[in-house]
């Protein structure tokens, strides 16, 4: 018998057991992997900003207050955040031009309860610009490679989150998730990914993109982490009105509960001929393991899944239209050169700041909530949306949970679909709707396609988020699929615990 | 083209955005596309359906109207671009 355990792999659950009983400190832990982040990021660039001698301190903090009785499961746990969360005196830059020098003057909720929790900030993480791209392509910063196959993209918004879990450069990221930013890199770099559900974890301090539509949520190697990580992160917050003021279950409760009668509803569209056989073979090995828990797989519709793709092309451009005008060159962010008058000012500031994606979303929503096509446009889409609510309500009524990919295959090459948004959109045609009917998703990976990950998608009731991660864990104490390591992952340094 | 270029400069002009006329071709034909595939709404029903701004249909709490934020000026404007004794620069607007 032998209980090493290799930081490249671990989950934050086994290393704060390992913390807990003394056989490694936090500083150990940072140490080991900020120099992995130096050895390996320059191939990978899922880290644009890394927070070393701030991060030694922090875990020294950690291991006195473990000493002291003090601690948390989280406390000395190393952490990425994405670069859309603000970190007091820390570049928050949402991988933009736009903000690459701004550094908040506040944290966000998100950040603060992890902080409180004792969680280590090892730096943040590379993303599309202003989380709008599904490839990490649209960086200011340059794409994020995928660590299975760095020719191919992590996926996005959160892939340099997603991209790093897999690189084995910490346990634990941060990630936010508008249209399937969390789920899709979780699918692609095959780590576990939660969408909690829209106001279960505070927007306060997370650069707003749409926000109806935004939430934040944790990426992880394992489902049981992803339920310790949320149980610090959830909680209504008077500094985020839509946080919702509900009751917070402890998310690690009953998670080993068996799963016998749960109900998955499978929806026709998503196993379509569309769905590359490929993926669908992965799926339902995926499913067939959840039903031999004794889960019960049930046929169900979205009737309008693929309308949801044109109603969140709709309302997350106009969201994100009125959220990005703040960015103006006069208080914080870019400011042109030598600006002629104050209207020269505004439009210099944004055309140097944006990248083209973000223009073309703010010059979209722009047109979708100008006079004459609100109503044709974007009142629509909000009418589209409350159909689609509605057609997950009708499913909900027959089943617990529903079922299907996270993302319509595995990662492609780097450029492969940069010239053509229309392709790039198709992308989150699994994802979005649960965005629109602001339900919680879970992205969990379902094994290799010519050694690349994909991930199964579990989409829950609202609020019930627990319900998603016991049956995620029930798969994940039956299969290894989340332990599998990319090629990349090759040990920089020994394994900790030795023989026993 | 559903969208002219003529129609992206004047809604570039509302956004705020600097499209250069050399480019407005391109990008009033990738803004067709994106709007002739968002016209599958069309196909949807939706008289009398009521819009859906929050996805549980919540309103925004509302907060005690009492000071509860200290003063953070300094700290705000350290980010800032241009400032003056507490002011932000801008080109002058009167002249």
């Amino acid at each position: 018998m032998t209980d090493a355990i290799d930081f490249d792999s671990a989950t934050a659950t086994e290393l704060s057991q390992q913390l807990a009983e003394g056989k490694c400190s936090s500083r150990e832990l940072t140490e080991y992997y900020l120099k992995r982040i130096d050895t390996l990021n320059p191939a990978i660039n899922a880290v644009i900003t890394v927070c070393a001698d701030e991060a030694i301190a922090v875990a020294e903090a950690a291991d006195r207050r473990r000493a002291s009785g003090d601690a948390t499961p989280l406390t000395g746990i190393p952490l990425l955040h994405k670069d859309i969360f603000c970190t007091q005196g820390v570049r928050t830059s949402c991988a933009s031009k736009m903000l690459d020098n701004f550094v908040p003057p506040y944290d966000a909720t998100v950040v603060s309860k992890l902080n409180a929790a004792g969680t280590v900030t090892l730096g943040k993480t590379n993303m599309d610009e202003f989380a709008m791209g599904s490839s990490n392509e649209t960086s200011f910063y340059g794409a994020t490679r995928n660590p299975w196959d760095t020719e191919c993209i992590p996926g996005g918004s959160s892939g340099g989150s997603a991209a790093a879990i897999a690189a084995g450069f910490a346990p634990l990221s941060t990630g936010t998730d508008t249209g399937g930013s969390i789920r899709q890199p979780a699918s692609l770099c095959g780590i576990t990914g939660l969408k909690p559900t829209y106001g279960r974890v505070s927007r306060r301090g997370i650069i707003a993109f749409a926000s109806s539509l935004d939430q934040a949520g944790p990426m992880t190697r394992s489902v049981e982490d992803c339920a310790l990580m949320l149980n610090a992160m959830a909680g209504v917050d008077a500094g985020d009105s839509t946080s919702a003021d509900i009751e917070v279950p402890d998310f690690r409760a009953g998670l080993a509960d068996d799963i016998k009668g749960l109900r998955i509803g499978l929806p026709k569209e998503y196993f379509s001929d569309d769905l590359s056989p490929d993926v669908a073979a992965r799926i339902q090995a995926a499913l067939a393991e959840l039903e031999a828990e004794g889960a019960i797989l049930v046929d169900i519709e979205l009737p309008h899944t693929r309308q949801g793709i044109a109603t969140y092309y709709v309302i997350a451009p106009a969201e994100a239209s009125a959220n990005l005008s703040r960015y103006d060159g006069v208080r914080f962010g870019h400011r042109c050169e030598n600006p002629a008058d104050l209207q020269n000012l505004y439009v210099r500031s944004r055309s140097e700041g944006f990248g083209e994606e973000v223009q073309r979303r703010i010059l979209v929503g722009t047109y979708a909530l100008s006079s004459g096509f609100y109503d044709a446009y974007f009142k629509k889409a909000q009418q589209v949306r409350r159909i689609i609510h509605q057609d997950f309500k009708n499913a909900f009524d027959k089943v617990d949970v529903i079922a299907g990919p996270a993302a319509p295959g595995t990662a492609y090459k780097l450029g492969a679909k940069a010239a053509d948004p229309l392709a790039m959109y198709m992308e989150d045609v699994y994802t979005l709707s649960v965005n629109l009917a602001g339900l919680p998703g879970l992205s969990i990976p379902a094994g290799l396609i010519n050694e690349l990950p994909i991930g199964l998608q579990l989409i829950g009731r609202a609020f019930d988020e627990s319900t998603l991660l016991r049956a995620g864990h029930r798969l994940q104490m039956r299969t290894d699929w989340h332990r599998a390591i990319p090629p990349l992952s090759t040990k920089t340094s020994p394994t900790l615990g030795g023989q026993a | 083209m559903s969208v002219t270029p003529a129609d992206v400069a004047q809604v570039a002009q509302l956004a705020r955005l600097d499209i250069p006329d050399t480019a407005l071709d391109a990008v009033a034909e990738r803004f067709s596309r994106i709007l002739d595939m968002v016209d599958e709404l069309k196909t949807v029903a939706t008289e009398g359906v009521e819009p859906m701004s929050n996805p549980h249909d919540m309103t925004q709490r509302l907060r005690a109207d009492t000071v509860t934020e200290t003063n953070h000026r300094e700290a705000l404007q350290a980010v800032a671009p241009a400032v003056e004794d507490g002011y932000f620069l801008v080109p002058r607007v009167i002249d």
